[in-house]
């Protein structure tokens, strides 16, 4: 029984299933590290990816067209990550509440235009699996990486990306600036304002198309509440991952691969009782996060909204 | 302006808005003989499970009835907080609605503290068999579902159907009718083919949909060619089992629609049966302390075949078989 849990069959569904579940993770997370990288703590991730999860179903549903749902998700993220700048920037109100605020906002609201727009729950054929030529045939590892959908790809090639933004652009530096010492950037001549309202408003398109990963890629069907508190996850996971891309990406796989290996271990019968198999990737993280507290200081200036002085 | 007096105006005024978005007040009691029913869900009406059983049932019963004239249909849906239900039973009663269904067995502790005040309404809750009556409540009926029954008959049916002998089962906690339903199932088709591997699944979450996926990809790994679920996070497995081309048995409601070219069949809940007869005892005075089981004998479950499935006919006859042998009580679950 336990050597059953050695067999290849077995690793490589632990392996495929959690890099799948990780998808949504990456682009909230990532999204969110963005966004706390220069000071802003949004808690509204929840409320973006499910609006983004049900415009993308819908568009989708509608014309028949992924890229036109993926596209109406990424303006539906954008609308949302810009009311949220403009909340916690220019009303400088406490960003923890309003996140919490649009979160029920985007609960709320993708309910309503579900119940309104469909009535019922519907399946789409979504983002279909690509192989890629040559790597998929690879034994075990073509399997696990390279047979996935287009949104599975690009979430892990957001991280790269990200890292490089970050830590080797301008951008980048003015971003970190902003997030630890904004009076100092602000006297360089770097728009406090600007730099926040760009990364929020990239950090609501992120978690957006996170939403999109769940309805028209992994899943393909939309229903009230599907992320089901995985908008929290992925904030906790910016911590987890302290404020770095690849420490995001670490946190998210670790987080998702458990999860996956919890379900098989049930199917194997592994003499556990399947409450303490579902609690295992929860009680991991906080054991993570208890070894690594203090080890990482998140960004100065992070929920301080900024008032220029003088 | 402090801020403290700001945010306190923020808040008046958020109540304000909150005070004109309500129902308007209840109108004054109908010299008709209209039955006001209201409703309170965990999930919603049409999440093709559990809350969906219910409302269907209603609506069916108000046509039943003779329509909106004589019996008013409300509802709340995703009362996933027990408190926020609490608060909407108590709203209802004091409405005046003629009976207030809490259509979830976690709402019970709220019935027990709010039926009390309102002894002429009756309140009614599932699936569970706690009526209070014998803690002098007596206006509370109590409902659940032998889902077992079904689950025996869709076990039996998932047995004859699989090639690889290996069927998975997606759940969400290992508990009440859930688990009762896959107990049921398992039994079935352990009793069809004893060597047969059910590999069963919790993951801990009624709508983690995702997760739901993930389970029923698992479980294709390991072999399954058929695979059943309940609860409403099932759609995301059904979306699995239909990209992967793998049977899937439904229970609660219909799950048809979904996937029409891999649903098998599915057991229904039809709570017509329990209404009925609450309604009849409400005209007569009585306003709960009675328990009800839906089983297939009684009607309350029933077996609905998808006719786009072909279904081979020995295993319908087998199937057939089996629900006969349960009303019989040839057959124990």
């Amino acid at each position: 029984m336990i050597t059953d849990f050695f067999s290849a069959t077995v690793l490589i569904g632990i392996l495929a299933s959690g890099i799948r579940l990780a998808t949504p993770y990456l682009y909230a997370s990532i999204g969110e590290t963005f966004g706390q990288r220069s000071g802003v703590l949004n808690l509204g991730v929840e409320g973006q990816m499910l609006m983004g999860a049900f415009t993308a179903f819908y568009i989708t549903l509608r014309t028949g067209n992924v890229w036109l749902g993926l596209l109406a998700a990424i303006g539906v993220g954008a609308l949302m990550g810009l009311a949220m700048a403009f909340v916690s920037i220019h009303l400088r109100a406490v960003q923890g509440i309003s996140g919490i605020g649009f979160y029920l906002f985007g609960l709320g609201m993708s309910d309503l235009l579900f119940q309104k727009l469909m009535g019922e729950v519907k399946t789409v054929s979504g983002f279909g699996a690509i192989e890629i030529p040559f790597l998929s045939s690879l034994p075990v590892v073509g399997e696990i990486f390279f047979r996935q959908n287009l949104l599975v790809y690009l979430a892990f090639l957001l991280v790269p990306v990200a890292w490089f933004v970050l830590n080797k652009t301008t951008l980048g530096l003015k971003i970190r600036a902003v997030g630890e010492n904004p009076q100092a950037a602000d006297t360089l001549g770097v728009s406090v304002a600007g730099i926040r309202y760009l990364t929020v408003t990239m950090g609501g398109v992120f978690s957006a198309i996170g939403g999109a990963s769940l309805s028209i890629a992994n899943l393909n069907v939309f229903q009230q509440n599907m992320t089901s508190g995985l908008g929290f996850i992925a904030v906790a996971l910016v911590y987890f991952g302290g404020w770095k891309p690849f420490g995001v990406l670490f946190g998210a796989l670790l987080f998702s691969m458990v999860n996956s290996l919890q379900l098989w271990m049930q199917i194997l019968n592994v003499p556990i009782p399947s409450d303490f198999a579902v609690m295992m990737p929860y009680v991991l993280t906080i054991i993570v996060l208890v070894l690594t507290v203090g080890r990482v200081r998140g960004p100065s200036a992070l929920t301080k909204p900024f008032i220029r002085e003088g | 302006m402090s801020k403290m007096t700001k945010v306190f105006t923020l808040f008046a005024l958020f109540a304000l808005l909150l005070a004109a978005c309500a129902p308007a007040q209840p109108e004054a009691p109908a010299a008709s003989e209209k039955l006001r029913v209201a409703v309170i869900m965990p999930s919603a009406i049409n999440d093709l499970a559990f809350s969906q059983s219910m409302y269907q049932s209603l609506v069916e019963m108000q046509a039943e009835l003779g329509g909106p004239d004589k019996m008013e249909l409300v509802y709340s849906e995703n009362m996933f907080v027990v408190d926020d239900a609490a608060a909407a039973i108590r709203d209802y009663a004091s409405q005046g609605y003629d009976i207030v269904i809490a259509h979830g067995s976690q709402y019970g502790s709220s019935l027990r503290e709010i039926a009390p005040d309102f002894p002429t309404t009756a309140f009614a809750h599932g699936t569970t068999a706690a009526t209070f009556v014998d803690e002098g409540i007596t206006n509370v009926f109590a409902y659940e579902a032998a889902s077992n029954e079904g689950g025996y008959v869709n076990g039996v049916m998932a047995a004859l159907l699989s090639q690889s002998n290996v069927i998975g089962v997606v759940g969400p906690i290992e508990t009440g009718d859930a688990k009762l339903y896959i107990d049921g199932f398992v039994a079935g088709a352990k009793a069809t083919k004893p060597d047969l591997t059910v590999n069963v699944n919790y993951t801990g979450s009624f709508s983690d949909v995702a997760l739901a996926a993930e389970a029923a990809n698992t479980h294709v790994s390991a072999g399954a060619d058929v695979m059943v679920g309940t609860a409403q996070m099932v759609v995301g497995a059904i979306g699995v089992a239909k990209e992967k081309n793998v049977l899937w048995l439904g229970t609660q409601a219909s799950q048809t629609s979904l996937a029409p070219e891999i649903v098998v069949a599915n057991q229904i809940y039809d709570w017509k049966v329990v209404l009925r007869d609450i309604f009849k005892l409400m005209g007569e005075g009585t306003y709960g302390g009675k328990a009800y089981i839906v089983t297939l004998a009684n009607k309350g479950l029933y077996m609905e075949f998808n006719p786009a499935f072909d279904l081979p006919a020995d295993v319908k006859a087998k199937a057939d078989e089996t629900i006969q042998g349960i009303i019989n009580g040839t057959i124990k679950p």
